[in-house]
């Protein structure tokens, strides 16, 4: 492929393998003075590419060149000698330490260690200049900050070293408008001064006025380099979404009630939610669930699908509109304060982080399923029923096909599907009427992964509502009988699972982050 | 049946470890002083160790939920001044004044669990404060003064006749069996480990951790007034001074027990072994003519060569039941 003499970056054939692949061939160029978006759905590769070209991950196959030379970053540290540097998402900075301590953390003191707090602070007030910060104090603690400021110190923080490239992992996630404006200042003074930028967004609006060029991938292919000012969001979401094709049940292995087309009419409303919100993380979800069917909740990552379901679950309460349930015939207002809540009420949540939120990770098997269900396994007296629970235990983990050594086997020798498995149990046993899965799918093998698609439809046949999100578009299709996707922590769209694309999704997917439908912004920002 | 359910609690060969070191230690200390094996020597141990006993297992329990008491000695002090006080200065009868004791032990605790949970303050903080004033308030109900009751308490710590052992000793036996019980056999224990492994995970659940942890730090706070009852009973005086430091020999006597500070494994029994460890060495020591500095010295190195092995012990022992085929492969 030939390498145009303006090119700074370019990958050739570029191959990235985990446990599958995610990165397939990759030929992706960054031009010297040019702002390059990066587009595509959950999991298409986009945190991939960067990563390995910011030397965080190295890559199974092909090649990089920077400048024209070779480039084999094989550390962070490397990739930054060599001027290539990342802002990621999650913020890299001290909070108890002054923005002037953070901003030149590398060289804080001279040799002997010693600080200069002049010095410090004019380096730092020099570096805030270059992002329009000037009426930033140097000497403040970054906790004292809002979120967004800290977005901006951070960038301030990689600009205040030589850079030659820079990448942007959805930087104005947490900015307000004004903050935006400055970052594209500074973005545009970047390109005036050769330095290469990619930019990850899922924000059509923002792209097409900062970015020069937009690469767009799908599933770790590179599908398309276009010109920012003639790519609209229709043409966008086809290219993100592939060929047009009704979606064909997956693989056959998940068994649907009957067919494609004949999806059994929905049972009875199971709970209700009303204008159901949380600050910084969704607002105004009305919806209902209904007994016998799975709601599968789409949308990016970010666009507050497992704060919904968390609370739901009264992990984090609400704190706008309510939830009600059949069992007092809708008449009151619930909203959840402690999990303990919610299970009363017959939901349970299976999280998406299970090693740090949902299991006992050095505990038994029997002891993770058994926890939750426990105030009906004793004997009256607080003394622990150990027959009853072997039996119940025994018979799950055949049911789920949980391979084990015995029920008294740690769950941290165990691979991450049946991990998953035992977590799932630790709900059936249970037996709630209303089940939530935060991404059931996610690092888990392919037989445990169709298990548990089996045992999710299985739950609804049984006359349970079941919600999952997932992120995985083939999977979430082959589960649910209706999808409903967040954007921006909006409601953006209800579908039929049966007839809706994959465009269709992607679409609602993108609905609230394009300007003029400007959803709710997350309101951690404290400061104006 | 308990333990294939329940592999954290100790494997009985960890305890028996326990009871290798403590032999090896009488055996050391017979052989280097003729004084060493003899019914004074027991019978001074059997005076000494109750009220640690009670207060180990206390300990034991908090440190399973990943918490820590720094109170219990202070609130031993407090209530067994209250005892004191309320025994001579109100003429109380024993039973009414043990029974006030152990309610000012329980309210004490209750409060440093609840406002420790409830506010999510780490419990190093609150019960550092519950030591402070605790120990005000021992000084205030006695008005610093040491009070004697005499042969009124003193049967709690005399043998009973044909029995030769204490009712104090006795008690506190059955407190390590009861609370052994609660531990490997209960609801309430498998909270406690349960809380203990993962407070986040307990919680999703739909465990009330508040709840649980407050009572646990309750139940520690009624064992250090029944340490209280126990040690009024032996020296037949109430103290305001007394107990200082006690806490620290209590956790020193968990640990080497084996119980985890970061919380979700521990054995009440095997504290139980770590108490007697401490007490035959401290006795044994005296013996052979040991200065108190150098008891101390030894003491403390002793607790952290026991921590130290316990913390290669668990990679190893892991590694030897791994080695089978199969078994987490797939890991």
């Amino acid at each position: 492929m030939h390498t145009p003499p303006s090119a700074l970056l370019a990958t050739r054939g570029l191959d990235k393998q985990f446990a599958a692949p995610v990165l397939r061939g990759v030929d992706f160029t960054l031009n010297r003075g040019e702002i390059h978006a990066l587009m595509g759905s959950n999991g298409a590769g986009k945190s991939t590419l960067c990563n390995i070209i910011a030397g965080i991950h190295q890559p199974s196959g092909g090649s990089l060149l920077l400048e024209g030379g070779r480039y084999q970053p094989a550390s962070i540290r490397d990739a930054e000698a060599a001027g290539v540097r990342m802002v990621m998402q999650e913020l890299n900075l001290f909070p108890n330490l002054s923005i002037a301590e953070n901003l030149c953390f590398r060289q804080l003191g001279n040799r002997a260690g010693i600080i200069n707090r002049h010095t410090l602070r004019a380096r730092a007030r020099e570096a805030l200049a270059r992002l329009q910060l000037d009426d930033l104090d140097p000497d403040l603690p970054v906790a004292a900050l809002g979120v967004g400021k800290q977005q901006l110190v951070e960038i301030a923080r990689v600009l205040a070293q030589p850079v030659k490239l820079l990448i942007l992992d959805e930087p104005t996630a947490a900015l307000t408008d004004p903050q935006i404006d400055q970052l594209f200042l500074q973005l545009d003074a970047l390109r005036q001064s050769g330095v290469g930028v990619i930019y990850i967004s899922h924000r059509m609006s923002e792209i097409q006025r900062v970015a020069d060029r937009v690469s767009v991938l799908r599933d770790g292919v590179l599908v398309a380099t276009e010109t920012a000012r003639d790519l609209d969001i229709d043409r966008l979401v086809h290219l993100m979404a592939g060929p047009a094709m009704v979606h064909v049940p997956a693989t056959g292995a998940t068994p649907r009630p009957s067919g494609a087309k004949s999806r059994p009419p929905p049972g009875a409303v199971a709970l209700r939610l009303e204008a159901f919100g949380r600050r910084g993380a969704f607002s105004d979800i009305n919806l209902e669930l209904h007994r016998g069917e799975v709601l599968g909740i789409g949308g990016l990552i970010g666009a507050g699908r497992t704060e919904l379901l968390r609370a739901l679950f009264g992990a984090d309460s609400a704190d706008s509109g309510w939830l009600r349930l059949p069992a007092d015939g809708f008449s009151h207002r619930h909203r959840f304060r402690s999990p303990r809540q919610a299970i009363a009420a017959g939901i349970g949540l299976v999280v998406e982080d299970r090693k740090g939120q949902g299991l006992l990770l050095d505990k038994s098997i029997a002891m993770n399923i058994s926890l939750g269900k426990l105030p009906q396994l004793h004997n009256g007296l607080g003394v622990v029923d150990d027959t009853a629970i072997t039996r119940n235990c025994e018979q799950l983990c055949d049911t789920l096909e949980v391979k084990r050594d015995s029920l008294a086997q740690a769950v941290n020798q165990l691979s991450g599907g049946n991990q998953q498995k035992v977590l799932i149990a630790r709900w059936l046993l249970q037996d709630l009427d209303i089940v939530l899965f935060d991404e059931p799918g996610r690092g888990v093998d392919a037989r445990a992964k169709l298990r548990i698609q089996q045992l999710i439809r299985e739950l609804a046949a049984r006359g349970k509502a079941v919600v999952v999100v997932s992120s995985e578009t083939e999977e979430l299709l082959a589960l649910s009988d209706r999808v409903i996707v967040l954007s921006n922590g909006r409601l953006a769209g209800e579908f039929d699972a049966n007839t809706v694309t994959e465009e269709d999704l992607l679409a609602a997917s993108f609905r609230y982050y394009s300007q003029g439908q400007q959803g709710r912004r997350p309101a951690v920002e404290t400061s104006p | 049946m308990s333990r294939t359910i329940l592999p954290a609690i100790r494997l009985p060969w960890n305890s028996l470890g326990l009871v290798a070191v403590l032999l090896i230690l009488v055996l050391f200390f017979s052989s280097q002083s003729e004084y060493f094996f003899s019914g004074v020597t027991f019978r001074t141990l059997a005076n000494q160790i109750p009220t640690l006993t009670v207060i180990a297992v206390g300990t034991t329990f908090v440190l399973l939920i990943a918490g820590i008491d720094l109170s219990v000695g202070s609130v031993m002090a407090l209530c067994a001044a209250v005892m004191g006080v309320l025994m001579t200065d109100a003429d109380w009868p024993l039973f009414a004044a043990i029974a006030a004791s152990l309610l000012t032990g329980l309210a004490c605790g209750a409060a440093s669990g609840f406002v420790s949970a409830r506010w999510a303050i780490p419990s190093f903080v609150v019960t550092l404060g519950m030591l402070e004033m605790a120990r005000g308030g021992a000084y205030l109900v006695t008005d610093s003064q040491t009070r004697y009751l005499g042969a009124a308490v003193g049967r709690i710590g005399e043998p009973l006749a044909g029995l030769g052992v204490s009712p104090a000793l006795l008690a506190a036996l059955a407190v390590v069996a009861l609370a052994q019980f609660v531990l490997v056999r209960t609801v309430f224990g498998r909270y406690m480990i349960a809380i203990g492994s993962n407070e986040e995970a307990a919680r999703l659940s739909g465990l009330h951790t508040v709840r649980w942890k407050a009572l646990v730090f309750a139940l520690a706070g009624l064992l250090a007034a029944l340490g209280g009852v126990f040690q009024l009973g032996y020296l037949q005086t109430a103290d305001p001074n007394a107990g200082i430091g006690l806490e620290l020999s209590a956790i020193a006597a968990v640990v080497i027990g084996g119980t985890s500070l970061s919380g979700g494994r521990g054995s009440v029994i095997n504290s139980f072994l770590g108490v007697l460890i401490i007490a035959v060495m401290q006795t044994g020591l005296a013996q052979l003519g040991i200065s108190e500095p150098g008891k101390r010295i030894i003491t403390g190195a002793v607790i952290v060569a026991a921590v130290l092995f316990d913390q290669y012990r668990e990679p190893l022992a892991r590694r030897l039941s791994r080695w089978r085929p199969d078994a987490g492969a797939e890991q």
